[in-house]
This record gives structure tokens, C-alpha cells and sequence, in this order.
């Protein structure tokens, strides 16, 4: 288990203000965050390319703050794979393996086994100038397990990657986390999270702002700074207009069952949502009636953005969008069923 | 090369360029053309001669063999650490360049002469470095050192720090990075800067005439030539010691580029 303790650290301009993260052993942690959130600081920290200024970090009980790199356990994957190049593939992987004790037959035979293991056992004899992104970042990967690390640390690792490539080395990295690897991923990318991550936390201006499972995260972020980052719609802030009525955005008012504090954010899941046909059954009191500002198409569904005084997201298969009669007026009425409400109560 | 359309402003700068070509090749050529092959084959084949080159070739070449020990590593410093007095230091390594070469060679002579603690040690081992092969070859190091010092800084600035980082992560000590990651990946431009070193001793007469007329390399014979016998007794001899100087760059800078292929970066 990795556990960072308080980690402060002050980088030119930027502050790392007391980090704590625990990753148990075996986990899949991604660390998620926006450019200049203090992520690759964090990462260098823990890597020890960065001595921090106070706090501690722990990996399997051992403290490993003040220890040099070669002696922390812990593996490294650079965002741009940071291959040797005037090296062949076979002398990156065994490069690691040159400070050990071993004869040339067991580096051979570690090689071949890595080699295989991460799929680039043809490309031993190139050289890095000759291979594709994917490839490098293999071969980065493969170099890294060289030292049987307790912890893999990936820096962006898939950001280089076009689209297939990316899904490669997806699919690479949770093969070696299911074989039990402990994995710390950092990422901007919100979707690498919900890929792979057993455990993640957010990063902002150098503080942790939310950590959990990625259900957890995604089913409640924390503030409308984190649903925004993570991609999630219909994320507002609130205040109670008197009992078991509240007021979202300062423009619509819906009746709620449970009883909430005075402010919050609220989340308005899809499940939540119903589109109605006609208006007669406007003698609901949360029925209202919007103008669709957008439609953005995907394969298989369609996001209509609908303004009933706030911006609305409403994701419909596209069969029903088409069957639908009143979107093509321009305009729908909309139901809502507040018990599926999330409300967020603490400002993270 | 300028598309099929030469447009004025290239026509003017082609011409201008064209000039400052032939400003450098001219008196290089003219010396060839005002020399026989009959006096470059006896020059060639005079033993005063042929010993001033020998001994111009092998001292540069031990000066800068030398002190690539002391400027590799200071280049190194250069370009990966921040310490304070950095610009100073930086000035300092150009200052050979900016200061007349024989008020170099007085100050080299001052600090290598028998009263110095230099001077002091080299006559406990029997040495006299005024007029000896040493002497000439700080004076050579002293003018051209700071060719190499800033080419090889400048090629460890452009090996990514990232690989540097990641071979540490990999176990590798500060020692081995710096052997099997910088040193190889900034190779090409400390070969290039040592050949500039070299060049730039071997043909340095200023500061190491002060410091050691005799035994004389090769500049130092051109300048005896010409003062004693005139023009055309000097200039065979600067015929064959410019063909020599032009074979070792050539050769020298040939292998500068074939080395920069398998040091492509690829990150």
C-alpha cells in the first residue's frame, strides 16, 4: 500500500498543499486532473525526482520520502515514454536490469518474458525511431516492470496515443493490473478513470478536492468544478424556497419530497427526466415547458439541450427522439421526479 | 533550391552572401595559385617542416584531449544546474575569446613561469614550461577552450531531461546516466566543439609565441619564414599547413555528422 502523508510543496509559483492519498495494494488509483492542478508534481514527488517540503510518503509501511529513486520501489512510465534512442529496444528493456547482479543469460531470459508479456517481442533488435507511439509506450512500460516494482506510475501515458492506439494500451495496462499489478495513473482525461480506475481522486490548484470509486465520484461529484471536469451535465446549485420547495439556479422552482438543507448543488440524474407528449397533464406541478436550444448527434443516441430556465441535457435513444412529435415544434415539456434528485451538500 | 522565380531580395542577399564566400576563399586559393607544385613537394618533404606540423597537431591535439576532462563536466554543470553566479561563470569561459591572444600569452606566461606555484611544481618534476610542448599547450587550451565548453553545453541542453529522469527511475546512478544517457545523446556536439577546439589551438600563433618561440609549431615557422626570408619562402609553408588543418576538420567534421543519425531523438 502507498499512503502519502501531508505532502506539501512549494514549485516556483505553485503550491502542493497537504496531500494525503492511501492507494491499497493492488488497486487501480488514477489521480484525475486539469493542467496545472499539481498532478506531475505529485507524481515526481512520489517518483523522488522532487524532494517535498514537509509530509511523508509511505509505501508498504517502508518510508520511502528521503530514500533515492533506485532504492523506492517504484516504477516510472513518462508521458512521452522517454524510450532511450540511441538505444535498441533489448538495450532499453535491459538497462534496468544492468544494475543488478545477473548473468547476460538471465537479463535475456527477463527480456523475453517482458517482451511478451507487454506484446513486442518482434521488436527487440529496433531502434526507437522506428517505432509507433503504441509501441514506445510498451516498450516504456516493459523496461519499467524490469524492476518488479510495488507501484506503477503512469504519467499521461495514453495523451500521445491516437484513438486505436490508446485502446491497446488501455487494454495492455488493465491486463497487468488484473495479473495484480498496483497501478497510480494521472490523467486529465476523465474517461481514463472510468475505464480503469478502482479508486481515483481529483486534483485542483494543488489540493485533492474528491477521492472514491469512479461510481461514487460520477454519482456525486462534490462540486460543480468536478462535474464540469467529468463531463457530467445537469449539475446546479440550489437554495430552499420554503419547505419541500427549492429554488435551482435562481430560476425554477420544483417541489421536493425529502427534506434538504437550505443550499446545495443538485444533481438531475436522466432517470429523473420524462418527456411528455401534450401538456394536459400540466396539472402536475413539476411539468415545464422548454425550448430545444441544440441537438447533438451520436450513433445510437441523441443529447437535446432543452432551456426551461436552465440548460437541460436530455440523452434519448434515437428512435425516440425521432418518434417524438413535439421536438419537432422546437419545444417539450418535461417532467421531473425529484426522489431521484442527488443533492450535494458539502462543498468539497 | 529558391523555387523557379529568384526574387530581388534573394538575388541581393545571394550576392552579398556570395561576397562574404569569396572574401573567406579568395586568399585561401590565392596562396595555392601563387605556389608551385614543385615548392609544395619540397616544402612538404622539409624535415623543419614536417616536425612544426607534427608537433602543432600532437600538442593541440593534448591540449584539448586534456582539457575535455575539466570542460565536459563544467558544460554539464552549465547546462543542467542553476547555482548562483551562473551568467558570471558563463562570462567567464568567453572571456578568452573577446581578449587580444598575446596579452593571453602574457598572462598565460605569468601564470605558468618559474614563480608561479605552477611553474614551482613543474620544476620539481625538472620542467621548465616556458618553451616547452606544456606550455604551448595552455596557451593553445587558453584561447580555444571555450569553443568546446559551449558546444557541449549547448548539445546537453537539447538531451531531454525526461530521459535523464528516467533512467535514474530505472536505477541507474547519476554517474552511469550521465555515461550511457547525456554523454552519448550530446556526443555529436562535443565532438563538433572538440574539433573546433583542436582547429582553433593548432592555429593560434599569438599567445604561444610569447609563451614559446622555440620549439616552433607551425604557425610560429610561417611567421620566422616570412620575417626572415619574405612572402615566398613563407607561403609554401602555409600551403601545406592550411591542406593539413582543411584534411583534419573535413575528416573530423565527416564524423561529427555521420554520428548524428543514430542520435535522432524520437521523443
Amino acid at each position: 500500500m502507498l499512503r502519502v502523508l501531508n505532502i506539501s510543496k512549494k514549485y516556483d509559483e505553485f503550491f502542493l498543499q497537504e496531500i494525503n492519498l492511501e492507494i491499497p495494494k493492488g488497486a487501480y488509483f488514477v489521480l484525475l486532473g486539469p493542467s496545472g492542478a499539481g498532478k506531475t508534481i505529485l507524481f515526481e514527488t512520489i517518483a523522488g525526482l522532487i524532494d517535498p517540503n514537509s509530509g511523508s510518503i509511505l509505501l508498504d509501511g517502508r518510508d520511502i520520502t528521503t530514500l533515492p529513486i533506485s532504492k523506492r520501489d517504484v516504477g516510472i512510465v513518462f508521458q512521452d515514454s522517454a524510450v532511450f534512442p540511441h538505444m535498441t529496444v533489448r538495450q532499453n528493456l535491459s538497462y534496468a536490469l544492468k544494475s543488478k547482479k545477473l548473468t547476460k543469460k538471465e537479463i535475456n531470459r527477463i527480456i523475453e518474458g517482458l517482451a511478451k508479456k507487454v506484446g513486442i517481442s518482434r521488436l527487440l533488435h529496433r531502434k526507437p525511431n522506428s517505432l509507433s507511439g503504441g509501441e514506445l509506450q510498451r516498450v516504456a512500460i516493459a523496461r519499467t516492470l524490469a524492476l518488479k516494482p510495488k507501484i506503477l506510475l503512469l504519467d499521461e501515458p495514453l495523451v500521445s496515443l491516437d484513438v486505436q492506439l490508446k485502446q491497446e494500451i488501455r487494454d495492455l495496462l488493465r491486463k497487468l493490473h488484473k495479473n495484480g499489478q498496483t497501478i497510480l495513473h494521472i490523467t486529465h482525461d476523465y474517461r481514463e478513470a472510468f475505464y480503469l480506475a478502482t479508486k481515483m481522486a481529483i486534483m485542483d490548484k494543488g489540493k485533492i478536492i474528491q477521492q472514491g470509486t469512479p461510481a461514487e465520484v460520477f454519482s456525486k461529484p462534490g462540486n460543480r468544478f468536478i462535474a464540469s471536469f467529468m463531463g457530467i451535465n445537469n449539475y446546479f446549485c440550489y437554495k430552499s424556497i420554503a419547505k419541500n420547495e427549492i429554488l435551482i439556479e435562481n430560476a425554477v422552482s420544483v417541489k421536493v419530497n425529502n427534506s434538504i438543507p437550505l443550499q446545495g448543488n443538485v444533481l438531475i440524474p436522466q432517470e429523473s427526466i420524462s418527456i411528455l407528449e401534450n401538456k394536459n397533464k400540466k396539472a402536475s406541478a413539476s411539468l415545464f415547458e422548454g425550448k430545444v436550444t441544440d441537438i447533438i448527434e451520436y450513433p445510437d443516441q441523441m443529447e437535446l439541450i432543452i432551456n426551461i430556465g436552465i440548460p437541460l441535457h436530455i440523452i434519448l435513444s434515437r428512435e425516440k427522439a425521432i418518434s417524438n412529435k413535439s421536438l419537432s415544434n422546437g419545444s417539450l415539456f418535461i417532467s421531473f421526479d425529484p426522489s431521484k434528485f442527488v443533492f450535494v451538500y458539502d462543498n468539497l | 533550391m529558391f523555387g523557379k522565380k529568384i526574387s530581388l531580395f534573394n538575388l541581393i542577399f545571394i550576392f552579398l552572401g556570395g561576397l562574404a564566400i569569396l572574401f573567406i576563399i579568395s586568399p585561401i586559393i590565392g596562396i595555392y595559385l601563387h605556389t608551385s607544385a614543385t615548392d609544395l613537394y619540397e616544402t612538404s618533404n622539409d624535415r623543419e617542416v614536417q616536425a612544426s606540423i607534427g608537433r602543432t597537431l600532437l600538442i593541440s591535439l593534448s591540449g584539448t584531449l586534456f582539457f575535455s576532462l575539466l570542460a565536459i563536466p563544467l558544460a554539464y554543470m552549465l547546462a543542467r544546474k542553476s547555482f548562483t553566479g551562473k551568467r558570471l561563470v558563463s562570462a567567464i569561459i568567453d572571456l578568452p575569446v573577446i581578449i587580444p591572444h598575446s596579452a593571453a600569452g602574457i598572462a598565460i606566461l605569468g601564470f605558468i613561469s618559474r614563480d608561479t606555484v605552477i611553474g614551482q611544481i613543474a620544476g620539481y618534476f625538472g620542467l621548465n614550461l616556458i618553451g616547452n610542448p606544456i606550455g604551448i599547450a595552455f596557451a593553445m587550451s587558453f584561447v580555444s577552450v571555450p569553443f568546446l565548453i559551449n558546444s557541449a553545453r549547448d548539445g546537453f541542453q537539447t538531451v531531454p531531461v525526461r530521459l535523464e529522469k528516467a533512467a535514474l527511475t530505472l536505477g541507474a546512478s547519476p554517474l552511469r546516466v550521465f555515461f550511457t544517457i547525456s554523454l552519448p545523446l550530446a556526443w555529436r556536439s562535443i565532438l563538433s566543439g572538440f574539433v573546433l577546439m583542436f582547429g582553433r589551438g593548432m592555429s593560434e600563433f599569438g599567445a604561444v609565441v610569447i609563451v614559446a618561440y622555440h620549439p616552433m609549431i607551425a604557425p610560429v615557422l610561417i611567421w620566422e619564414r616570412f620575417t626572415s626570408f619574405g612572402l615566398s619562402y613563407a607561403r609554401p609553408v602555409s600551403a601545406v599547413f592550411i591542406l593539413i588543418c582543411l584534411l583534419f576538420f573535413i575528416g573530423l567534421r565527416y564524423i561529427t555528422i555521420e554520428k548524428k543519425k543514430p542520435h535522432a531523438q524520437s521523443s
